[in-house]
C-alpha cells in the first residue's frame, strides 16, 4: 500500500526540529532513515499528520574519537557506521553487528539512533549498545540528558526517550576484551530469532570477565547479569543461569522455551570462538 | 492536505524540477512523473528489492523514500545505468546464464549485484548468495543469477 497522506517539514536545526515536534503533540514523526517508519506508514499502522525530516541536521551526524571512546550521531547511517575506522577501534562488537542488519540497501539509509529509538527487541543494535555501557545523549524541550542504554529499553518498541524529545548521540566507552557476536535467524538479513552480543576478557586461557546481552530472546536486549558473572566460573553454569536472567516470549518464530534453549546454544557457540581464535 | 514540495534533483543525469505530494515515494515518482518503468514496485515495505534505485551513488529501496526528500539528490535508476554501460556486463551475463525469466526483479537484482561487485571485486558464491538476499526472485530459483554475478566478476576484471 502507499502512506497516507502527511505534512512534510525539513527543519534546519535541532531547536527547529523540536520546537516543531513539541507543536504537533502526538501526531508528529520524526523520519530520520525511514527504513522501519516508513513501512509502517504504507501498511498503514501509522497516521501521522505532520512528519519531520531530520535528514538535514548536521549536529546529529558523525563519528567522531572522544578521550573515553567513540562518540556516534544519531543520524549516522547503518553502512558509515559498519565502515568507521575508528568504531572498529573503539567498539568492535558494532562493526562485527552491521552486517547482520537487514541488507546493503536498507543499512545505507537506516541510522545508528533509528534502530535504538525504534526498539525492536530482536533488533542488533540496541543490544550492542546495552553490551558497550553507552549512554544516550537526549535532547529535549526541557533541554539535554543522558540515559544509561541499559536503563533506554523499556520493551517491545518502548522507550525512555519522551514523545517531544530526540535522540542526539550515543557516548560509547572503549569496548573491553573480545567481541562476542552470534545470531540466528531463518534468513541473511532477517530479525534475529535469538542473539548475543558482548565481550569477554580472557586471562590465562579462560574468560575472567565477560559482559553477555542476548536479544531476540525477551521483549527488549536483556542483560544476562548472572550468567556473566558464573561465566569466568563454568560453561555450564553460565547456561543455566539465562534462567534467571532471561524471560523469554514466543513470536512468530520459536516458542519461549526453544528461544531459551538458543540462548544456551549461542553461548556455548560464543565461547567455543572465542576460545578457538585465543589459541 | 494538498499542500506540495518543490524539489529539484538529476535524474539519470537530467535536472527534473517538480512539486510533489509528500507521501509520494520516489519509485511512484519515477514510474508516473517520469515515465521510468524500469523500475518496479511490489511489497513496498523494503522486503523484496524489486524497486531498489541508486541515490547519491548507493542503492536504496525506492518504496522507502519519499521523493519529496530528495531535493538536490542525484538519482540512477536501471534506464540510465544501462545506457550509460555501467552494468553492460551484469546484463549480458544475465542473458548468457538464463537469469532472467519474468523479469520482474531483474532490476534490482542487477543494482544489487553491482554494488556488490563495486564492494568486492572477487566475490564468493556465498557472498553474493548473501549480496542477492535482499532482493526475492519468484522464478529462477537463484542459481542461475548467482552464476551470472560470478561470471560477470570474471568480465569486469578484464576492464582496463
Amino acid at each position: 500500500m502507499k502512506a497516507p497522506p502527511f505534512r512534510y517539514a525539513r527543519p534546519r536545526t535541532l531547536d527547529a526540529a523540536l520546537q516543531l515536534l513539541a507543536k504537533g503533540g502526538g501526531e508528529a514523526r520524526l523520519l530520520a532513515g525511514g527504513q522501519s517508519l516508513v513501512p509502517a506508514l504504507n501498511m498503514r499502522l501509522l497516521e501521522p499528520t505532520l512528519l519531520i525530516d531530520i535528514n538535514g541536521l548536521d549536529e546529529l551526524n558523525g563519528i567522531s574519537e572522544s578521550r573515553s571512546g567513540v562518540r556516534i550521531g544519531a543520524l549516522t547511517r547503518q553502512a558509515v557506521l559498519g565502515a568507521s575506522d575508528i568504531v572498529a577501534r573503539r567498539a568492535p562488537l558494532l562493526t562485527t553487528a552491521v552486517p547482520f542488519i537487514a541488507h546493503e540497501a536498507i543499512r545505507n539509509r537506516g541510522t545508528f539512533g533509528g534502530s535504538l529509538v525504534q526498539a525492536d527487541p530482536a533488533a542488533e543494535l540496541p543490544a550492542c549498545v546495552v553490551a558497550l555501557d553507552a549512554q544516550l545523549e537526549i535532547a529535549g524541550p526541557r533541554g539535554r540528558r543522558c540515559v544509561a542504554a541499559r536503563d533506554f529499553f523499556k520493551g517491545v518498541y518502548e522507550t525512555a526517550l519522551a514523545r517531544d524529545e530526540i535522540l542526539v548521540a550515543a557516548e560509547i566507552p572503549a569496548q573491553r576484551g573480545v567481541t562476542l557476536f552470534l545470531e540466528l535467524a531463518r534468513r541473511q538479513g532477517d530479525y534475529a530469532i535469538a542473539g548475543l552480543a558482548g565481550w569477554a576478557a580472557l586471562q590465562h586461557g579462560w574468560i575472567a570477565e565477560a559482559r553477555l546481552v542476548f536479544f531476540g530472546t525477551d521483549i527488549r536486549a536483556v542483560e544476562a547479569k548472572t550468567a556473566s558473572a558464573a561465566l569466568p566460573t563454568s560453561l555450564e553454569a553460565a547456561i543455566a543461569a539465562l534462567d534467571r536472567d532471561l524471560m523469554p516470549v514466543a513470536d512468530i518464530n520459536a516458542s519461549a522455551a526453544m528461544k531459551r534453549h538458543l540462548a544456551g546454544a549461542l553461548l556455548r557457540r560464543a565461547c567455543a570462538k572465542v576460545m578457538a581464535r585465543a589459541a | 492536505m494538498s499542500e506540495t514540495v518543490a524539489i529539484r534533483l538529476i535524474v539519470n543525469g537530467t535536472t527534473v524540477e517538480r512539486g510533489v505530494q509528500p507521501r509520494l515515494n520516489l519509485v511512484d515518482f519515477l514510474r508516473d512523473e517520469l515515465g521510468l518503468t524500469g523500475t518496479h514496485w511490489s511489497c513496498e515495505h523494503g522486503a523484496c528489492g524489486a524497486c531498489t534505485v541508486r541515490v547519491d551513488g548507493e542503492i536504496v529501496r525506492g518504496c522507502l523514500i519519499f521523493a519529496a526528500q530528495l531535493d538536490g539528490a542525484t538519482v540512477e535508476t536501471i534506464e540510465g545505468l544501462t545506457e550509460s554501460g555501467a552494468l553492460a556486463e551484469l546484463q549480458a551475463a544475465f542473458h548468457a546464464r538464463n537469469a532472467v525469466q519474468c523479469g520482474f526483479c531483474t532490476a534490482g537484482m542487477l543494482l544489487t549485484a553491482d554494488a556488490l561487485l563495486r564492494r568486492e571485486p572477487d566475490p564468493t558464491r556465498e557472498t553474493i548468495r548473501a549480496a542477492l538476499s535482499a532482493n526475492y526472485c519468484r522464478c529462477t530459483g537463484y542459481h542461475a543469477i548467482v552464476d551470472a554475478v560470478a561470471d560477470a566478476a570474471r568480465e569486469r576484471a578484464k576492464r582496463p
